[in-house]
Parts: structure tokens; C-alpha cells; sequence
């Protein structure tokens, strides 16, 4: 149920996660944080089994802290990437899996380059310009398919961020009403501001009864 | 004296030394010189073969001396070979596994910082003889460019500019503070192997048999590895007597004019 996204352009990338924590059909949090800041340049969305995604976030994030005092530069996006795919299978093949899906977003300051990773619980990897987890990569993969340039400035991408946000607000079943954002760059990573799902999405509902053609009705969703 | 403290390596003599490890050190005093210099545009290492014998079918063997540990990092070693097998096995795994584990290839400090780990760890543990080998590393890395390393049977490791290790090594590295200038290129160093080589090598004249060159440059975005051919190797020994002659020549004609010039 849980949705992360994320975006990469030529000179950084955007990586979004929706904020629900829920228990069966128990909504239990409305502002639960799913990112790990791995490294200076490196930013992790994780979702999965409760529990497991913070145990596992942690475990890398400390392993790469550990890296940097030993070696004094950083691991690059792309050998974090891969290393936590390598732990994750690893963990997969022993008696205690991590049940979590992530993705990693970093700059590299070495190469010069923004780069994404998709990692799932079974351990898979792949390097892409955009990708989603969760019933939301439905909605969001064609929109991307469709309005997606690599060549997009930050104030384009954020426009696409909150489309492909409009589009699980409308056509996904379940609620979620807010998304974290972060944007990583070569300038490290920051905040942006919250996205409201909800707000984005207009319904439009005719009238009982009312003339087929008469223009239907604007109903906002607060 | 000496014998009370060192059947044991790991035990220190009441003037506080390894009397093991400095033996080890001094096999490495009796074994092929290996040369190494840094340039700006690559680097070079220069191995002396000890046993060159018209029986020894080598022909197969690409190398004795200097070592492909990893697509960015060579070697070369001195001292016991049967010790430097062990190590370039040590040093491969190594490589590899960080490969494995993090889809990249090895930073060269770490690699040698984790092979003087196993090093050390002989000067330490009980019933174990060190190794007796020094080890002269070369490779490119992302964070630090084109690097030069030696490590000794002690565990020690320090980069360098340029270095030597084994036979005569300390007539070398005097030799190159004198002659090495900051910025080298690739085949001014090569020049300068040959030239250091040649002065402090046992042998009379230095012959391509009895010498192993390998270089490593960047092309592509991709390091590059270049063993030298016997006619390459040749050729620098040629222009090196070419020079030494010019110079010898010169000489002679200034001592000969001052000759003049006093009568």
C-alpha cells in the first residue's frame, strides 16, 4: 500500500515517499518518516515490514559512516547501491530476511553524475531514471513514460513529481494524503516542501437527476 | 646474544627488537631489484630476474616478477618467491572480494593496507615465521589518481614517488633523489628505470633477458597494463648507452681542451 518514488534528472534527483504508517486497515500514523540519509550524498526511501526497513536502513547507514572513518573519502552512490543489494541477499539467504524495498538516490561527486537505484526485497538492482514501489508504480510509471526528460530543471521536475502524485490520488483506492520530498544534487540533500496529495486531485460530479449535458460540478478534497 | 631472542618471532629482545622481522628484511637485501617511479601520465615498474638459465622453460610463464592483482593495481616482489605466491594469492582474494561486495574496484591504500594486516599479524602470532617479502604495488584509483606503494615483511607501508626494494636498493634510491624531478613523464621514467638500473645492477651490462618492465596508463577510462617486449626493453637499453657515451665523450673533450687550455 505504501508508494515511494523516485526521479532521476541530469544533475540531481528527486525522491518522494508517502508519510502513512498502517497496521491491516489501521491508519496508525499520518507523519511517519521513511528516509535514511545514508551519506552526505547518498539518500535512502525505504518501505517494507515495520521494523525491518528501520533495522536495515540503520545496518547500511552505519556500515557506510563506518567506511568513511576508516578510508576518509566516501562510498560512491553506486558502490552503496550495491553493497546494500549485496547485504540484502546475503540476509535473504540466511534464517532471518529483511522484508524491505528501497531506493537510492545520490550525486556523485567523483563522476559528476546524479544516479538511482531500485532495489526490492528480493534483492534485484537496477540502475533507472525513474521507478516507484509499491500499487502506486501503476499509476506513476505511465505518467512518467509520458512526461519524463532528463534534461528538466528542478522546478519542471517537481511539476512532474506532484503529476504523477494527482495520478495515485485519483485513480489509487486506498489514501495517502502526503508525501515527503527530497532532492539530492551536488550540493548534498535537502528538504522540500511536503506535497499534499489530495489537494492536486479535482472531482467532478454531475448532479442527480440533472441534465446530462449541464457542465458538471467541482468538488475539492481537503 | 642474538640467539636468546629470535627463535621466537614474537619476541622482542631486551634492546626492544624483532631480530625475525629484521631477518626477514635482510633476505629481502639478497633478492632481485625492483624499481618503481610515478609520473604524471603513469607509472613504471622495473624487475631484475635473478634465475635466468638456458634450461628453465619459461616460455609459458608470462612473468615471475611483477604480478596483475587487479584491472587497476600490478605488483612486483622481492625476496622469498615461494612467500610472494602466497601473497599475490592474498592479495588477489582480496581484490575480488571488495569487488563482490561493492561493485567497484579496490581503492589501492586499502588493498595494501589490508595485506600488511596479514604481514603484521606474522610479526605477531605465535609459532609463525613473517614473510620474507617486500612488495612494491602500482595502481590508479578514483580518489587519488595513479599511486606507488612498498610494504616490507614488518607490516610497514608508506606511497612514494619513487622507490626501490631488494638487491642494492639503497645505491637506488639515493641515485633517484638526485635524478627524479617532480614532474616526469611516462618515458622520461622509463629512461630513468634503465639509467638507475644499469649503474646499480651486479651485472656489467644490463641485457632485456634479465629485466622485467611493466607499465600502467589510463586510456579510455580504463587503466591499462603494458609489459614490455624484449626489443622494447632493448631499445631503452640502447638509447641509454647511446647517451652514456655522448656524455663520456663530452667529458672526455673537456678534459682534453682544459688539458690544452693549462699548457
Amino acid at each position: 500500500m505504501e508508494c515511494l518514488i523516485g526521479i532521476r534528472f541530469n544533475d540531481y534527483v528527486l525522491l518522494a515517499a508517502d508519510t502513512v504508517d498502517a497496521r491491516s486497515i489501521v491508519v496508525m500514523n499520518h507523519d511517519e518518516e521513511k528516509f535514511c540519509k545514508v551519506s552526505d550524498q547518498v539518500m535512502m526511501a525505504v518501505c517494507g515490514e515495520a521494523g525491518h526497513t528501520d533495522n536495515f536502513s540503520e545496518y547500511i547507514q552505519k556500515n557506510v559512516k563506518l567506511y568513511k572513518m576508516r578510508y576518509t573519502y566516501e562510498l560512491s552512490p553506486q558502490a552503496t547501491a550495491h553493497f546494500t543489494r549485496r547485504t540484502m541477499a546475503e540476509y535473504l539467504r540466511s534464517s532471518t530476511p529483511y522484508n524491505c524495498n528501497l531506493i537510492v538516490g545520490g550525486y556523485d561527486n567523483v563522476g559528476n553524475k546524479a544516479e538511482l537505484f531500485f532495489i526490492d526485497y528480493l534483492a534485484s538492482i537496477s540502475e533507472l531514471p525513474y521507478c516507484a514501489h509499491g500499487y502506486g508504480g501503476y499509476f506513476v510509471l505511465s505518467t512518467m513514460d509520458a512526461h519524463y526528460k532528463p534534461d528538466l530543471p528542478l522546478e519542471e521536475g517537481i511539476k512532474l513529481l506532484k503529476l504523477c502524485i494527482q495520478e495515485i490520488g485519483k485513480r489509487f483506492l486506498v489514501n495517502l494524503p502526503l508525501y515527503k520530498v527530497k532532492l539530492i544534487n551536488k550540493d548534498g540533500i535537502q528538504d522540500l516542501p511536503t506535497i499534499q496529495g489530495a489537494d492536486l486531485v479535482k472531482y467532478q460530479v454531475r448532479p442527480i437527476g440533472g441534465d446530462a449535458s449541464a457542465a458538471p460540478m467541482e468538488i475539492g478534497r481537503a | 646474544m642474538a640467539r636468546r631472542y629470535d627463535t621466537r618471532t614474537t619476541i622482542f629482545s631486551p634492546e626492544g627488537r624483532l631480530y625475525q622481522v629484521e631477518y626477514a628484511m635482510e633476505a629481502i637485501g639478497h633478492a632481485g631489484t625492483c624499481l618503481g617511479i610515478l609520473a604524471a601520465d603513469g607509472i613504471i615498474l622495473a624487475a631484475e630476474k635473478k634465475n635466468t638459465n638456458v634450461l628453465l622453460d619459461d616460455e609459458n610463464a608470462f612473468s615471475d616478477k611483477i604480478y596483475k592483482l587487479h584491472d587497476d593495481m600490478v605488483c612486483s616482489v622481492a625476496g622469498i618467491t615461494s612467500d610472494a605466491n602466497v601473497l599475490t594469492n592474498h592479495l588477489r582474494l582480496m581484490a575480488q572480494r571488495y569487488l563482490l561486495r561493492y561493485g567497484e574496484p579496490m581503492p589501492c591504500e586499502q588493498l595494501v593496507t589490508l595485506l600488511c594486516d596479514v604481514k603484521q599479524a606474522y610479526t605477531q602470532y605465535g609459532g609463525k615465521r613473517p614473510f620474507g617479502v617486500s612488495i612494491l604495488y602500482m595502481g590508479w584509483d578514483k580518489h587519488y589518481g595513479f599511486q606507488l606503494y612498498q610494504s616490507d615483511p614488518s607490516g610497514n607501508y608508506g606511497g612514494w614517488k619513487a622507490t626501490c626494494i631488494g638487491n642494492n636498493s639503497n645505491a637506488a634510491i639515493s641515485m633517484l633523489k638526485q635524478e627524479y624531478k617532480e614532474v616526469v613523464t611516462l618515458e622520461e621514467a622509463k629512461a630513468l628505470v634503465v639509467k638507475i638500473l644499469s649503474k646499480t645492477l651486479d651485472t656489467a651490462k644490463l641485457s632485456p633477458e634479465k629485466l622485467e618492465i611493466a607499465t600502467l596508463t589510463r586510456e579510455k577510462d580504463r587503466t591499462k597494463m603494458t609489459s614490455l617486449k624484449q626489443g622494447e626493453i632493448q631499445a631503452l637499453i640502447n638509447e641509454h648507452d647511446r647517451l652514456e657515451k655522448e656524455e663520456e665523450a663530452r667529458k672526455k673533450r673537456e678534459a682534453e681542451s682544459k688539458v690544452a687550455g693549462s699548457s
